[in-house]
């Protein structure tokens, strides 16, 4: 059984949503860490969840990248250790420098929640293995700052080591289909030991029948897998 | 005491989508002089220390570990000597 935690910061309002995501999944409640925590005992898979953190003051994530319990959090993924981070934990974790690049204001302005079709790359990466190659799926993204980024030399190197997990996809003609403008078309990366997994869609609103749709639960179940 | 001005902006060749509604807008109200429109944030605070070159040094300290996101943004630290009443 893995022990997994997720971690809240104040701001934070996806925690409850992927808590119960994880306990429908593994029968089992995860482990609560508030960010003021300075210690953390083992764990084989840590969240960060998706929200508001600090109200997105100065930049988004960048003041709970600084948090006491982000020590932990870090030395758990230099460790080896899995991490799954969604949406402003994604922008926390490029903070903190653990992943590269880093996500800016949408290209349109605007606050964008709608389902987004995404397609799995480097299905080889450890967190990917409950996926194939090539395969789709449907998640909402909820967010103003997805744009992602990062310099010519950061995505030769995403690119030629496999980190790229998650693109849009246009497969269903959408002309709309990069929700953010994220450079790429990317919409989640790992990291070079594939364990450390960033993404801007939500699975864990795709994680019960009553969501219309299990496509997050798929990826849920993948990163899991992994780390039991 | 020294007042200190640290002034934040996207590097060139980052996207401001910002910067472009406000120069669109701009232009719609006929200001069709304005082009090249940048945002940025400006950070002031007061510092306890009167020697510049020691003062910048944190303050370039303060930029790299908190206060900018050197990926894609840049910033120029101004320190001005308080004057005090």
């Amino acid at each position: 059984m893995a022990r997994i935690a997720v971690i809240s910061f104040p701001g934070s309002n996806c925690d409850r949503d992927i808590i119960t995501a994880i306990r429908d999944i593994t029968g089992t409640a995860p482990n609560q860490f508030w960010h003021k925590e300075s210690t953390m005992p083992r764990q084989d898979l840590v969240i960060l969840p998706g929200g508001f953190s600090f109200g997105d003051y100065l930049r988004c994530g960048a003041i709970a990248a600084r948090s006491p319990i982000m020590d932990e959090v870090l030395e758990h993924a230099w460790r080896g250790g899995y991490v799954l981070v969604i949406c402003n934990g994604f922008q926390i974790l490029t903070e903190a420098d653990l992943l590269p690049g880093t996500l800016m204001r949408n290209r349109g302005l605007r606050f964008v929640c709608r389902d987004v079709l995404l397609e799995t790359h480097n299905s080889d990466n450890a967190v990917l293995t409950g996926l194939k190659e090539g395969q789709k799926l449907r998640i909402p993204v909820a967010h103003n700052e997805g744009n992602y980024f990062a310099d010519p030399a950061t995505l030769k190197k995403l690119t030629d080591k496999g980190q790229i997990a998650f693109t849009y996809s246009g497969a269903d003609q959408d002309p709309d289909y990069n929700p953010n403008g994220a450079i790429n078309d990317i919409a989640g990366i790992v990291s070079e030991n594939g364990r450390v997994l960033g993404l801007m869609p939500h699975p864990e609103r795709k994680a019960d029948p009553i969501h219309g749709g299990l496509d997050g639960r798929l990826l849920l179940q993948s990163v899991i897998e992994a780390a039991s | 005491m020294v007042n200190i001005t640290i002034t934040i902006g996207l590097k060139d060749g980052v996207l401001d989508p910002e910067g472009r509604a406000i120069e669109s807008s701009l232009n719609n109200l006929g200001y069709h002089e304005a082009s090249e429109i940048k945002t940025g944030r400006l950070i002031r605070f007061t510092m306890n220390e009167n020697d510049h070159a020691r003062a910048h040094q944190k303050v370039s300290k303060m930029c790299e570990t908190l206060l900018v996101n050197t990926v894609i943004e840049h910033y120029d630290i101004t320190i001005e000597d308080l004057i005090e009443e």
